[in-house]
């Protein structure tokens, strides 16, 4: 049982975001927005080549560039380049234009060395061009992982399939680009920063340049959105510093949509071998996995970023006696992995939930019941109840390939589990209370777009019987106490417990020093005001029994798929997850909507292309980078299983595990055929059905 | 209104529109074809006109109601001395290349794209912001509709979509779903927000569309 009171008036409610005003009339500042005094642009040259050695960058000319005032190499002396994109040099300018006139103006020396490897498949051969001069690209044997006898449980089942399904590189793509604006003086540097950790840009960028830990600050007011990438201070971070040092001015350096799509993270590739094995009633016996995928230079080298490697959880959700998975990463010449919401599930989600719609295919089963009979977990086995009772899903289900006419429907579905998602135990804060009975929280962690600043105000409006916006937040900024990094799902897990603990105590002082036996609510102003001349100041942390860890999810999809055309129409999601206690029903909304269109674009749109021929990535923007529009996103239902025992849970990770998954199986239920590729675009629909030629690559 | 920031009136760039016709002119005058007599007409016409830059000219945008004297480079964009030249910071940069709507402002009535308009081309024009929207501090119909039903996450491209439906609720009080989505069909949102708008748009426009989530006890 967790600590919550048992009956609640704002939590739980649904509760306009507090800073929504500011955000849809233009005054909140982005790290974008920034204006420091005196501020200068920022600009990075990035290497047009996919591998070569740099001798030198000449700088001179770019420094003579009317309006210039700095320049920075990336490193000094000679280094290697190892994917197109890379990091060269820096400029700072009193304008945009004249950066990009400086950034013309740079010499760069470099040995173009020709041979490099953009492609998995090729880079797993043996005689392909080397990531690293350090080995291989790929792990010669990588070491199987086995339970149980996987051969000897194969020749023991009734049905088996074998099946290839992958996924591609996709890439964050958050709506602000990643960047800072910087200002280095003798007493310190301050950085405003997108970023999803204060603390971990602080101690980055403390690190890189060699500072005290208390000589660095970093802001982030606003942000806008991260999805996992957004944790280190960066090149860019480390470069705007030096920026700012060398001009003695503030640097804002933002990177462009271009720079954004190479080289600040991306979720790596998957492909993945499945076969599984089950006895007639659809009970698993047997599987085997193997696996490979590319978190880009960070396969082997440094990753820059953190998390983001390219193995995946198999065989998922499901509990099989006898498994045996191979997995291995394979370095390419691309810009590195990060962690992208929810790492390794979204195409462990998809590769085993399609294969276990193959599976119940040869079976001859309905997909949902082979999911009753194999799914361990007893919170999702009451999702997918309530979920297809939503859906419709006895009503609509056919068997694959059945539905007539030109444009097919078809509907499926998948599970997710999130491991992560209890809070960060080191998490704290401070609260002023002043004699005029307002009230500031001041937490060190940041508002990614989740509503974080909400939620706090939430909780303590509770705690104190007031109203949220009686609540005034105060977050992203080192100067506050410690709070978390926005990722793993575990902010509103963090944040709600210290505020928890923040207001009980406040309410212990404020009776002891007011006389009153209740200070909440009508008493609070009067409680108050006995503080005298002296706002009240308290500190709490995180306390345990208040969150946990661990969520369940299942989505349904409905689709529609012309056969003439291969268009695939998302018509319909409904979306069944668990989080806990609910704080705001509102912007939990909005994030499992979000979770639900972003995995739709995973599902039918997003991919990195890269070209083999020039190791250049071909679409790193946004009009051949294909994200869901307002048009393309289905009608979606969701449903959220209440649990207040268990306490607080994050969902921004869960929310876009199955969706995938569910509209793959949906496609496959449409057409009786299996994409087994993602994205499930109109060419590969159509040389599924053999309208088409497949594509050479596919 | 605004801090204006200090550019420096040196000679950016080497290149002239001028110069490079001239020594163009140059080259043509020795050969003689007939792309001669179009160059040569060609280069008469552009002498005829008055050039502007490439060094940094004053500006006059009418932003919100107000003047906004500029000092910019003729290939400055209306985003660019909006955000860097000006504190007007509300319209954001997220592609700057016509793609992702984060920068949609007014022009007149007509949502555009401000990092696809160069600002000396919207001199003669009345331009509004998301900051020019809300009079007095009280939100407009469509702020307000964004904010009750939460049609926004991290609100980085909310500035961009609220302009686009205030331009459509101009032209149309009356809208349909799919009258928003048209819309609204050159504005990007990556934290999945989008039925969230369809539904402000609509309670904007005096709809209410009722939320289908349900909550369930797990019991």
């Amino acid at each position: 049982m967790s600590n919550w009171p048992a009956e609640t008036k704002v939590i739980g409610q649904s509760t306009p975001r507090i800073d929504g005003a500011v955000k849809v009339t233009g005054k909140a500042r982005y790290s974008s927005d920034i204006q420091a005094v005196g501020w200068l642009y920022g600009m990075i040259l990035r290497s047009k080549w996919p591998a070569a050695k740099i001798s030198s960058v000449n700088l001179d000319k770019a420094r003579q560039i009317p309006g210039i005032k700095a320049a920075v190499p990336v490193r000094d002396g000679a280094f290697t380049i190892r994917y197109y994109g890379e990091e060269i040099a820096a400029v700072c300018g009193t304008s945009k234009q004249a950066c990009l006139d400086a950034l013309r103006a740079i010499e760069v020396v470099a040995d173009v060395k020709h041979e490099f490897v953009v492609n998995e498949r090729e880079a797993l051969k043996e005689n392909s061009a080397r990531v690293w001069d350090s080995g291989p690209n790929a792990p010669a044997n990588p070491r199987p992982r086995e339970n149980g006898n996987v051969d000897k449980a194969f020749s023991e089942c009734d049905a088996v399939i074998e099946g290839f399904y992958s996924t591609p590189v996709q890439i964050h793509n958050p709506m602000e680009t990643m960047g800072n604006t910087v200002s280095w003086t003798e007493e310190g540097l301050t950085a405003w920063s997108s970023t999803q950790g204060i603390s971990s840009v602080r101690d980055g960028l403390a690190g890189a340049l060699k500072l005290d830990h208390s000589k660095v600050r970093v802001i982030t007011e606003y942000m806008g959105g991260g999805f996992g990438a957004k944790f280190g201070a960066g090149v860019e971070g480390v470069l705007a510093a030096k920026l700012s040092k060398e001009a003695k001015a503030p640097v804002r350096l933002m990177l462009t949509r271009f720079d954004q799509a190479l080289a600040v993270g991306n979720r790596p590739s998957s492909f993945q071998k499945i076969k599984i094995g089950a006895k007639a009633d659809g009970t698993l016996h047997a599987f085997e996995g193997e696996n490979y995928g590319t978190a880009g230079i960070g396969a082997g080298g440094d990753s820059g970023g953190g998390g983001g490697g390219a193995d995946i959880p198999m065989p998922y959700i499901y509990k099989v006696p006898n498994t045996r998975v191979k997995q291995s990463e394979v370095a390419v010449n691309a810009g590195a992995a990060r962690a992208f919401r929810a790492p390794g599930h979204p195409p462990g989600s998809y590769g085993m939930e399609s294969a276990m719609d193959d599976l119940a295919a040869k079976l001859g089963m309905d997909p949902l019941e082979l999911r009753l009979k194999n799914d361990p977990h007893p919170i999702r086995q009451r999702e997918y109840k309530l979920g297809a009772e939503k859906f419709g899903w006895r009503e609509k289900y056919k068997k694959p390939g059945s539905s007539p006419g030109v444009v097919k429907t078809g509907i499926g579905c998948a599970g997710a589990a999130w491991p992560a998602g209890g809070g960060d135990r080191g998490t704290q804060g401070d609260a002023q209370i002043n004699p005029d009975g307002t009230i500031e929280f001041r937490l060190g962690v940041q508002d990614i777009g989740t509503g974080t600043r909400t939620v706090i105000a939430v909780v303590a409006a509770e705690l104190l019987g007031l109203k949220p916006e009686q609540i005034t937040v105060r977050v992203g900024d080192t100067n506050f106490p410690p709070g978390p990094g926005s990722g793993g799902s575990t902010t509103a897990a963090s944040v709600s417990p210290a505020v928890f603990d923040i207001c009980q105590k406040a309410l212990a002082q404020l009776q002891t020093q007011s006389g009153l036996a209740d200070a909440r609510g009508e008493n609070w102003f009067a409680a108050c005001k006995k503080l005298g001349v002296s706002p009240l100041v308290v500190h709490g942390q995180w306390q345990p029994n208040l969150s946990a860890d661990r969520a369940c999810g299942v989505q349904f999809a409905e689709v529609e798929v012309d056969t003439e055309t291969g268009l695939v129409t998302l018509k319909k999601v409904v979306a069944v997850h668990d989080c806990g206690l609910i704080i705001d029903k509102l912007t939990l909304e909005s994030q499992i909507n979000g979770g639900v269109i972003m995995g739709m674009g995973y599902a039918l749109y997003e991919e990195r292309v890269m070209d083999d021929l020039s190791g250049v990535m071909l679409n790193p923007n946004f009009e051949t980078y294909k994200l869901p529009g307002i048009a393309d996103v289905p009608d979606i239902e969701v449903v959220l299983i209440n649990m207040p025992e268990r306490g607080v849970i994050g969902i921004g990770e869960p929310a876009t595990v199955p969706t995938a998954g569910a509209i793959a199986n949906a496609v496959f239920n449409a057409i009786g055929v299996r994409v087994g590729s993602l994205p499930i675009t109109p060419a590969k629909i159509l040389a599924a059905l053999g309208k088409v030629p497949p594509a050479v690559s596919a | 209104m605004s801090r204006m920031k200090k550019t420096e009136p040196e000679n950016f760039g080497a290149f002239s529109r001028r110069n490079f016709f001239k020594s163009l002119g140059t080259v043509a005058a020795t050969a003689a074809t007939a792309q001669v007599q179009s160059v040569a007409a060609e280069l008469e016409k552009v002498n005829s006109e008055k050039i502007i830059g490439p060094n940094a000219v004053p500006v006059t945008l009418t932003v919100n109601g107000e003047k906004l004297q500029l000092l910019l480079e003729p290939r400055v964009t209306l985003l660019d001395a909006l955000r860097n030249y000006s504190s007007l910071t509300g319209a954001k940069e997220g592609c700057d290349r016509a793609t992702c709507g984060a920068c949609t402002v007014l022009l007149g009535d007509t949502p555009i794209y401000a990092c696809s308009k160069l600002a000396i081309e919207a001199q003669d024009q009345e331009i509004t912001t998301v900051e020019g929207l809300a009079k007095n501090d009280k939100l407009t119909k469509v702020q307000q509709a964004f904010l009750d039903k939460d049609a926004l996450q991290c609100g980085y491209c909310t500035p961009g979509f609220v302009m686009s439906v205030t331009a459509l609720l101009k032209k149309n009080p009356h809208p349909n779903a799919d009258d928003v989505k048209h819309a609204c069909a050159g504005n990007t949102c990556r934290c999945g927000t989008h039925p969230r708008i369809i539904q402000a748009a609509l309670k904007a426009a005096g709809v209410e569309v009722a939320s289908k989530t349900e909550v369930i006890d797990y019991v």
